[in-house]
């Protein structure tokens, strides 16, 4: 647990910079009140009513996150794989290519659905 | 696979690697040491980020003409600080429409644990350390046995401060572009991430200092070159740097996440970037650049130059070099599309990355197992070869034919022809309508078919030398 | 949590593992209870980051890290994509509460007795000195326990990898007509409107 002791100090060290920077930039900025600046930025016109409420995004981005945590899956079974690797020889090299080829089977079938096109 | 779990276990010893993980040196300096080092490498960063924007200005000024910031001391060297100082003392806008709390939080989260990565970079080795205040200690804050993983888990927190802060901001262009932002880097963290694999593979440990140990006589990015490649690739598009800086496309989305964002929150931002790019570049050195050891053949010339204070100015100098390998892509090249973007980094980057991985596990294998017939790979990569080739050519089968009826359908949309002056003014082709004289992708024998055929699409060919 | 009866010297480790599990344990309850989406998917986050410091304290580093890794870094972050897919509005939701919340706490309560009960019968015998050298946490460790001795499981997992990819295409298909997320997004969308 040694090993975290400096961590945590860099860690304290950099959120006290942190918070140090945003309260006193609150404290030694101006404050003069104005209703367009406090507005959404669009570019000087009104506001567009809130995307966020019911608004529409498309569900891509949905199937890229899903996409990523089955990769990040599988890189973190890699990891512990690639550090015993040369121990575990020829049968660990098969049980990792048998478990690789079925990942990729999922990623061509999402490959071939369209599921990597963004247009 | 019950079978293959019966043979394992026999041939699983076969080998003992060299151990280059030697944690034994780390977690032991007294707590005034850990302050100093700690406050060092904090130092360092603000200082490398403030001379990184300096110089990035500076650069991309020569590389189009200009001379960039010389005003504020010598030389221009106080810029950054002066704007700095000046972002402080501007007001601090917070939006109507905003969440207030998350509003302030999500510029504290980006900037933390960007902070974080630097703990396990090695500036020195570990096991020949200098002296501070009569107490030897190695040119590293600490080390662990996942430090990687460690970098790759502070990394992935980062990300909450752009989609936070492009939620709390109430505004629609900085919602959109956190989430552009976030799915590129989470794109791009699959490929950075499999591209150390194969490092691993060869250093046997993912602890920082373990792989550079591992690096003494060759750096990783000889033999494991198409990994160094893929890494460097996803290593700017991790960061949202040019050319893959979508996220602040200014055209698109005025500023990206931190549109409404002002004053010091806004500084934080742009250090939590240039922090990254730091990272990054740490990480490309220490993974496969041979992270501290001196140049090739200085050593052979030169035997100090890996001991005492040398390796910190090897790391800072590949480091340097790395940073300005960023300012000058962004001086160089053009901003992807988002398309392209994606497509590059899925389509590409992924699949190569693990096809190489196999290729380095195949040959690493036979190297260890020296014992096994080589025919062995025969039978156990025939048929995966052949299953992969099988499910090609029937994949390629589908999809031709799919693609077959997609373009009759569109030829029976476009039906109209495409008037490239459509009401006195140039348009480009709608979906379904094509530019039959001018696709790029066209045989020249078709071409000139074309022309003989049509003589309008003649006439507008002569008509515009551009194209 | 479990752990506090194993309480018999209190040593730093254990007072920051009591206090991180506290901690853990009111993120937990903050996310079922506080009344806006995206803070309560933020609770989760924290809750979730807990644990992994609860792993690291019990010297399982490598499984700390992936904690860090998959949950907070991936699983929460898909959280979130799907809030702002669907809605995610700034300030308080007031249909948050569903009527059945008190089967929602029989089922939660029923699953952590259960899970309490089979963990604390599998290690109550187990006895672990966190002062000693981290061996079983480390990736070594792991890798060579799952590659030699946890084949078939491993082998397993890819397979649900795929399922889980497969299930998220076909909710997310678009070859069954051009729009289909205008079609899937109009009833939201005049939902909100009539709210507002």
């Amino acid at each position: 647990m040694n090993s975290y002791a400096p961590i945590l100090v860099l860690g304290g060290l950099a959120a006290g910079f942190a918070i140090f920077s945003v309260v006193s930039g609150m404290l030694t900025g101006p404050k003069r009140y104005n209703r367009a600046k406090l507005e959404a930025y669009e570019c000087g016109i009104e506001p567009t009513p809130q995307p966020v409420g019911g608004g529409r995004f498309p569900v891509k981005y949905y199937l890229t996150a899903m996409l990523f945590i089955i990769f990040d899956i599988e890189i973190v079974f890699l990891y512990p794989w690639a550090v015993r690797f040369d121990s575990l020889g020829w049968f660990g090299l098969v049980e990792m290519v048998f478990f690789i080829l079925t990942v990729f089977v999922a990623y061509g079938y999402v490959w071939r659905r369209g599921g990597l096109e963004w247009d | 696979m019950s079978a293959l779990a019966l043979i394992g276990p026999l041939t699983a010893d076969a080998t003992t690697p060299t151990n280059y993980e030697n944690l034994s040196f780390f977690g032991r300096d007294p707590w005034w040491l850990i302050l100093i080092k700690v406050v060092a490498v904090f130092a360092f960063l603000v200082v490398t980020v403030l001379m990184a924007i300096l110089f990035e200005r500076k650069i991309v000024g020569y590389m189009q003409q200009r001379i960039g910031p010389n005003r504020t001391g010598p030389w221009g060297l106080l810029q950054s600080l002066a704007d700095g100082v000046k972002l402080m003392l501007k007001e601090d806008i917070i939006p109507t429409a905003a969440d207030k709390l998350v509003f302030i939080i999500a510029p504290l989260i980006a900037t933390i644990p960007a902070f974080l990565a630097i703990a396990v970079v090695p500036f020195g080795p570990a096991n020949n350390q200098v002296s501070i205040f009569h107490h030897r200690t190695p040119l590293q804050l600490t080390d662990l046995p996942v430090a990687i993983l460690y970098v790759l888990a502070a990394t992935s927190i980062g990300i909450y401060g752009i989609v936070l802060a492009g939620w709390a901001s109430g505004s629609t262009y900085p919602l959109l572009g956190a989430l552009r932002s976030t799915a590129q880097m989470i794109s791009y963290e699959i490929a950075m991430s499999l591209s150390f694999v194969a490092v691993f593979i060869y250093a046997g440990t993912m602890s920082t200092s373990g792989i550079v140990n591992s690096q003494h006589s060759w750096w990783n990015c000889l033999p494991l070159l198409p990994s160094f490649l893929i890494y460097v690739v996803s290593m700017v598009g991790e960061t949202n740097r040019a050319p893959f800086d979508l996220p602040e496309a200014e055209g698109e989305l005025v500023g990206g996440f931190h549109t409404e964002y002002s004053s010091i929150k806004f500084a934080l931002f742009f250090l939590a970037e240039y922090i990254n790019m730091v990272t990054v570049s740490s990480l490309a050195v220490l993974m496969f650049l041979g992270g501290w050891h001196a140049p090739f053949g200085l050593v052979s010339v030169w035997h100090g130059a890996n001991s005492g204070w040398w390796p910190v100015l090897w790391y800072v100098i590949k480091l340097v070099l790395f940073m300005l390998f960023f300012f000058w892509l962004r001086a160089t090249l053009p901003r992807l599309r988002y398309d392209q973007f994606m497509k590059l980094g899925w389509k590409v980057l992924i699949p190569a990355s693990l096809v190489w991985l196999l290729a380095v596990a195949v040959v690493r294998t036979l190297k260890n197992e020296g014992d096994l017939n080589r025919s062995h790979l025969i039978y156990i990569l025939g048929p995966v070869v052949a299953v992969l080739v099988v499910l090609w050519i029937v994949s390629e089968l589908r999809y031709r034919q799919t693609s077959a009826v997609e373009k009759a359908e569109e030829a029976a949309t476009a039906a109209k022809p495409f008037d490239p002056m459509d009401g006195g003014f140039p348009v480009p082709p709608l979906p379904g309508q094509t530019l039959p004289a001018f696709t790029p992708r066209r045989p020249r024998a078709a071409l000139v078919g074309a022309l003989v055929e049509s003589a309008e699409a003649s006439e507008l060919e002569a008509g515009d030398p551009d194209v | 949590m479990t752990t506090t009866r194993a309480l018999g010297s209190t040593t730093g480790v254990e007072i920051t593992f009591i206090l991180i599990g506290l901690l853990t344990f009111g993120a937990a309850v903050l996310t079922v209870t506080v009344r806006n989406l995206v803070h309560a998917a933020l609770w989760l986050v924290v809750a979730l980051g807990g644990l992994a410091g609860c792993y690291l304290l019990l010297a399982a580093e490598f499984v700390a890290w992936v904690q860090v890794l998959i949950y907070v870094g991936a699983v929460a972050v898909l959280l979130l994509f799907g809030l702002m897919l669907t809605r995610a509005p700034i300030g308080r939701t007031t249909e948050l509460d569903s009527g059945n919340r008190w089967a929602a706490a029989v089922v939660g309560l029923a699953t952590a007795g259960v899970l309490v009960s089979v963990i604390g019968d599998a290690v109550r015998t187990t006895w672990f000195d966190p002062r000693q050298a981290v061996v079983n946490g480390t990736a070594k460790a792991v890798g060579t326990s799952l590659f030699r001795y946890w084949v078939l499981p491993f082998e397993l997992l890819s397979v649900l990898l795929l399922a889980a990819l497969v299930g998220a295409i076909v909710l997310s298909r678009r070859d069954v007509s051009d729009d289909v997320d205008a079609a899937e997004g109009t009833p939201r969308a005049q939902a909100t409107e009539a709210e507002a």
